[in-house]
């Protein structure tokens, strides 16, 4: 298994990070060469195996619909990055 | 006095030889004193370790302490501490100050304990070597020129340098037991679901666990005691009693059946590691304990295994990172989408972004089925091996890591070579059993650590055994030099 420079600009815009030019290459031998050893997991013989999740078999606990949790807005947006009456600011998503 | 066990110093505390608030000035000395050498810490946070000491010394004097009131610790960056920077190790939370504590910070903090400071780590805790840490590498106090392992790099150097009696870690895929290994500690990662993982920034969810790293396994259960239990405000905590792990220490292990994995004493271990952990098999006959081969036949899946599930489950956990809320803001971005962009450009290093890079391409449409599906199966053939072994045995024993510690750059540019690090530790994760490593003798001058699996929720017989090693043998008290 083989990746481009062209499919790690791929991957990167989908998980939304903007990579420095110069690591492209870089990342595209890395990653082939760690999905090469992944391609390992097609030599198992998985016919009639579930899935596995998670390590336990668990179900997801309920609660009382209760309000459980202070309102702390304050406190949350003092290490935010910008903020204005209370909201949070992103740059202007339509002109 | 950083010799001294934390029954020790539980007793001198009591006993009045010494303060609570003579103890943590002690260790934050050694700390101003060592440390330099180290880089160890992320953050000091001497001024509340004072204050929770002076408090210690105040319930010590009223009769109504525990047997952890006063005693020092240090936090992995990776657990948020109220009003402290959480970084993580990442500039995405360089400036990330936490608004709430995670549960066993509070349980910790309730004990009694007095936080000496957060230990540094790999960026988001993925690494094996502490060399992805923002704040620059730890080095190895056995050695200054290699690693001391990761990702809990920080919290195993500052305790075999004697800078804490102990400190928290977490293990997604060895995280806690192959640092322990490389620096003479013992470290366990309990069953999955043990501890509570809120507040515990999330790298992996189904594999992520914390534990502690100890100078040795009565220190280790003594502390993990207070960690452990269930927690409302973590969906996937376990809602069952915790055993006595300190009343179990004491327990003869004559009769306990241990086996031992073929597939981990293959080739690739080195000689002098494989020649220190026969002797310590020689050393749990003579107290009474059996042993048997047994096969784990999928266990060379087990680290293609994990670089899928792990990478899918932290391209999806990091995707909160986008410089709106908290972390790191580009502020050069134009748009949203440069906003995101940028910022996680800027933020994350090079391990984060490939692992981030594998999980989305793993669980992009057309590689679904062959890649995260496909691991999935392979995880349940993995955790079948161990079931079947634990019909027939108590506990596995194997080597923690295939050699002592590596020198800092050996792997820089081969993200596979690193990722083998983990290879006996990483199938443990996946089944969600706990683990734990303990020292078992050196190489020339470094530690070698040995590997205790046992089944679903036994860490008391894991303990049990380790603590009875360690009445046997005085490994784990040797300290390195240039830190006395």
């Amino acid at each position: 298994m083989s990746l481009t420079a062209d499919q790690i600009r791929q991957v990167a815009h989908l998980a939304r990070l903007e990579l420095k030019p110069e690591m492209t290459d870089a990342y595209a031998r890395q990653l082939s060469n760690i999905m090469a050893m992944v391609g390992q997991l097609s030599q198992a013989d998985t016919s009639n195996v579930l899935p596995m999740a998670h390590p336990l078999d668990m179900y997801q606990r309920l609660r009382l619909d209760a309000v459980t949790e202070p309102n702390e807005r304050e406190a949350f947006q003092t290490i935010a990055p910008a903020t204005e009456n209370g909201l949070y600011l992103v740059p202007k998503v339509l002109d | 006095m950083h010799k001294l066990s934390i029954k020790q110093l539980s007793d001198g505390l009591h006993g009045k030889q010494f303060s609570s608030r003579e103890l943590t000035q002690f260790y934050l000395g050694r700390i101003a004193r060592y440390e330099p050498s180290l880089n160890s810490l992320i953050t000091t946070t001497a001024d509340r370790a004072l204050a929770q000491a002076d408090a210690a010394d105040a319930v010590i004097a009223a009769g109504t302490a525990g047997p952890l009131t006063g005693v020092p610790l240090i936090q992995k960056d990776i657990f948020c501490t109220k009003g402290v920077r959480t970084s993580c190790a990442s500039k995405m939370l360089d400036k990330f100050i936490a608004p709430y504590d995670a549960t066993i910070v509070q349980k910790l903090d309730a004990a009694g304990m007095v936080m000496l400071g957060k230990a540094n780590m790999d960026e988001f805790a993925m690494g094996s070597s502490n060399e992805t840490s923002w704040y620059g590498p730890v080095k190895n106090p056995w050695d200054l020129e290699r690693v001391p392992g990761g990702s809990s790099g920080g919290s195993v150097a500052a305790v075999a340098a004697g800078l804490a009696p102990v400190a928290t870690a977490t293990d997604t895929g060895g995280s806690i037991r192959q640092p322990a290994a490389l620096t003479n500690l013992t470290g366990i990662k309990p069953t999955y679901g043990r501890v509570s993982r809120y507040g515990m920034i999330a790298f992996a969810s189904s594999l992520d666990q914390g534990g502690v790293v100890a100078r040795s396994a009565e220190d280790a259960a003594i502390v993990l005691q207070a960690m452990s239990g269930f927690d409302p405000r973590d969906s996937t905590s376990v809602d069952r009693p915790v055993d006595d792990y300190v009343a179990a220490l004491g327990n003869s292990i004559k009769g306990l059946r241990i086996g031992l994995p073929k597939e981990y004493f293959a080739e690739g271990l080195a000689p002098s590691s494989r020649a220190r952990i026969e002797q310590a098999i020689e050393v749990f006959k003579k107290l009474g304990a059996s042993f048997t081969e047994v096969s784990l036949p999928n266990s060379p899946l087990s680290v293609p295994t994990y670089y899928v599930v792990a990478p899918a489950e932290a391209s999806s956990n990091l995707s909160r990172f986008d410089g709106v809320r908290f972390g790191h803001r580009s502020e050069t971005a134009r748009t949203l989408e440069e906003l995101y962009k940028r910022s996680r450009g800027e933020g994350f290093g090079a391990e984060v972004q490939r692992r981030i890079m594998i999980g989305t391409y793993v669980l992009s449409h057309g590689y679904y089925d062959a890649y995260y599906l496909q691991a999935q199966k392979v995880r349940r053939l993995i955790y079948e091996d161990f079931r079947r072994a634990f019909e027939s045995v108590d506990l596995l024993l194997s080597p923690t890591a295939t050699d002592t510690a590596f020198k800092f750059g050996t792997n820089a540019d081969d993200p596979v070579a690193m990722y083998l690090n983990d290879i006996y530790t990483i199938a443990a994760n996946l089944a969600g059993i706990p683990a734990m490593s303990l020292s078992c003798g050196f190489a020339d001058g470094l530690p070698v650590g040995l590997q205790l699996m046992g089944n679903f929720f036994d860490e008391s017989r894991m303990l049990n055994a380790a603590h009875q090693y360690q009445q046997a043998t005085d490994w784990h008290l040797r300290s390195p030099k240039g830190f006395e």
